[in-house]
């Protein structure tokens, strides 16, 4: 799922890259593993099988080829149908991701039906997140623009986990002392 | 600029264990039960975070580490000294000298000018008015506030006031600076501006903090994390730097 939504989305990145210059796939995946890929780099194999289909969909055109033929050979440039095709992908709302399902909230429903206490579930995710939020603060404060871009993304997504886990960690408190008062 | 001369009496033989520590305080008010035999440690130059629900019992520790309240049961350890027994004049010579204070609304005497409010702690102990306000707006700058130096805080955004609200608190390098949700009234950005500032200028100094939020976002600036629940502190494996 995640890799379906990361490469739908290599196409446009890709175009959008190429608006400032021609490039090679090679300066392409350069350029994609410094601004975007935050674990693993991109692979070649990707990175010419998008090109090829951006080509087929003339969303790319051919601006130079170099003796030897072979892709990496080609130098690629953004076509006019290119360009409006970023500028719609920009334009276009991403469907909101509810982590509905992740193992987090397993736990807290599980504990819940179990009859253990959620407190303690969240005492020490807080921990854990925490630590890593610490970590993310001072390399955040440590790095440049596209750091502290990518920090916040995760900062953010980590405070939302342990403000749901809070809220029901009260909820479940109000609701147990609610059973035990009648 | 001078450091505050209660210093070197106070840093007695106990001065390498932890600056700061609580044991076992309790209070109460009226039938409410604030706090029941809360406890932690503040190492030197340490920033730690104490976290926990609304009503948890937060400020009323804060305010008992810092010797505004007094508790009903426990000691306060500062350097040597038990804020829980020691004289009022003591207790606020030393929140004048060695303590910083910030609140989440700045708390800023709306007579006096911003550098006027950053000067004052230093005047309170005693500094002439342009020494005085040298070292403020010196801070000032740092703090990226010094263009509002001269305005009433009436006249400043939220966020410059806080950052304002800041110097003074930074103002007399005190020893431990508490902050108590420092940034509850501020929007994301303007938050980050006074935590960066806030724990930069700590470390700087030396200073330890304890700074009170129910915020992860905000306690991922501290060292480590204390949790407060119903008054209580809780001992969660983890919270180490
Ligand atoms: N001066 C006071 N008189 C009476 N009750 C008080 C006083 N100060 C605090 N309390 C009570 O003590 C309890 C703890 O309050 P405290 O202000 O320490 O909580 P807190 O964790 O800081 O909450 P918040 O996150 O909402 O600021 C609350 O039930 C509060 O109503
Ligand atoms: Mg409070």
């Amino acid at each position: 799922m995640c890799i379906v939504r990361g490469m739908s989305a290599l196409g446009p990145t890709f175009l959008g890259l190429l608006e400032s210059r021609p490039q090679h796939g090679y300066d392409l995946k350069r350029a994609y593993d410094e601004h975007f890929a935050t674990k693993r780099p991109l692979a070649y194999g990707q990175v010419y099988a998008t090109l090829s289909r951006l080509l087929k969909n003339g969303l790319v055109e051919v601006a130079a080829t170099e003796a030897g033929g072979g892709p990496e050979r080609k130098r690629y440039a953004v076509t006019d149908a290119g360009v409006t095709d970023v500028e719609q992908w920009l334009g276009r709302p991403e469907s909101p991701e509810p982590y509905l399902q992740s193992a987090l909230y397993t736990k807290v429903v599980l504990a819940l039906l179990t009859g253990r206490p959620a407190d303690e579930i969240l005492d020490v995710q807080r921990a854990e997140h925490l630590r890593q939020m610490r970590e993310l603060t001072r390399r955040k404060a440590d790095g440049d623009l596209g750091d502290q871009l990518i920090c916040d993304h995760a900062l953010f997504h980590l405070e939302a986990d342990l403000r749901w886990l809070e809220l029901t960690a009260a909820r479940l408190n109000e609701l147990s002392g609610e059973v035990r008062g009648r | 600029m001078t450091q505050p001369t209660s210093r070197a009496e106070t840093v007695g033989p106990g001065a390498r264990g932890p600056l700061l520590s609580a044991y076992g305080l309790s209070k109460a008010f009226g039938p409410t039960q604030a706090l029941t035999a809360a406890s932690l440690t503040l190492a030197e130059g340490e920033i730690v975070a104490l976290m926990g629900p609304s009503g948890s019992g937060k400020s009323t520790f804060l305010h008992c580490l810092a010797g505004i309240v007094r508790p009903d049961a426990g000691r306060v350890d500062y350097a040597g000294t038990d804020l829980a027994r020691a004289a009022d004049t003591r207790l606020s010579a030393l929140r004048r000298t060695e303590f910083g204070f910030l609140f989440q609304f700045g708390q800023l005497v709306p007579e006096l000018s911003c550098v006027e409010n950053v000067a004052l702690p230093l005047r309170l102990g005693g500094q002439r008015r342009r020494a005085a306000e040298r070292e403020a707006l010196r801070l000032m700058e740092h703090l990226d506030v010094a263009d509002v130096a001269r305005r009433r805080p009436g006249a400043c955004s939220g966020g410059q006031g806080q950052r304002v609200a800041a110097a003074r608190a930074l103002v007399t390098r005190p020893r431990v600076v508490f902050a108590d949700e420092p940034t509850g009234a501020l929007d994301s950005l303007n938050g980050e501006k006074v935590l960066r500032l806030l724990t930069d200028t700590a470390r700087e100094n030396g200073s330890s903090v304890l700074l009170v939020t129910h915020e992860a976002r905000v306690a991922a600036y501290a060292d480590r994390e204390v949790i407060v629940r119903d008054g209580r502190t809780l001992d969660v494996a983890g919270g180490a730097r």
